[in-house]
């Protein structure tokens, strides 16, 4: 059992609540005390997983376990899944809309953001079920 | 100094966020591409940019920058007003474009070459 289990649902096609569940395991890591750079990782990470989720998957689910050493995000989707994955891992590389690239997203930074910010990255996916992500954000590493 | 007196001596109008006002400046970044911002702004960094919705609240109070400058008048739609009154993040607006801005900035740090 981890310290403190956390999940939330991310909702599909909605960019006023993107955001909603990696503020809100920020302020949780802030109030244990962890350090800001762990803090931010974290943040950074799980909110591009989050507005990825948004736009390509129609939503999705986040599990998040924080330990004192690490800190481990789940990212589950239903949606198209990723034909290529280390084609979506090149920076630069996006399919996303652009309406989407209108709000400032769609650059192709959101998957190598993800990676260059966690310790441990890996991505399951599978065309028409869905996207696996699992990232581990070590405090003290990086 | 604090966000408030840079915005002060620039003559930047407050659009929303006015309990967070009292955060300390030291620095600037400047940019419109979210996951760019999102890797790179600093905490205590003022960012100057046109994007004005709620990702790009979302986006600053994730980097705890200290606030948030709309160059060009550029708008705050009403849900990112919203998000920033219940973040405190500061978001002000100014007419002058980026560089313009960025000028003002960094004569307040006295980070410029005068």
């Amino acid at each position: 059992m981890s310290m403190l289990h956390l999940h939330y649902v991310v909702p599909g096609d909605d960019f006023t609540r993107a955001g909603e569940a990696s503020g809100d395991v920020k302020h949780k890591l802030k109030r244990l005390g962890y350090e800001p750079d762990a803090i931010r990782r974290v943040a950074i990470a799980m909110y591009e997983g989050e507005i990825n989720m948004v736009i390509h998957a129609g939503g999705g689910e986040a599990t998040v376990d924080i330990d004192p050493d690490k800190v481990d995000i789940l990212l589950q989707d239903h949606g198209p899944g990723i034909a290529d994955v280390s084609k979506a891992m090149q920076a630069g590389w996006s399919t996303a809309p652009d309406n989407v690239r209108s709000l400032g997203f769609g650059a192709g930074m959101g998957l190598p953001n993800m990676k260059k910010y966690t310790d441990v990255m890996e991505i399951e996916s599978e065309v028409g079920v869905g996207t696996t992500v699992h990232m581990v954000v070590n405090p003290g590493q990086k | 100094m604090t966000i408030k007196e840079m915005a002060d001596a620039c003559g930047w109008k407050l659009l929303a966020g006015e309990e967070g006002t009292d955060a300390k400046v030291d620095g600037c970044y400047i940019g419109d591409l979210l996951s760019w911002v999102m890797a790179r702004a600093l905490s205590g960094n003022v960012w100057l940019t046109v994007m004005g919705n709620i990702n790009a609240v979302a986006v600053a109070a994730l980097t705890d920058v200290a606030g948030v400058v709309l160059a060009e008048d550029a708008a705050l739609d009403e849900a990112a007003k919203t998000r920033a009154e219940m973040q405190g993040m500061p978001i002000y607006s100014c007419p002058e474009n980026l560089y313009e801005t960025a000028l003002k900035v960094a004569e307040q740090l006295g980070q410029g070459h005068g």
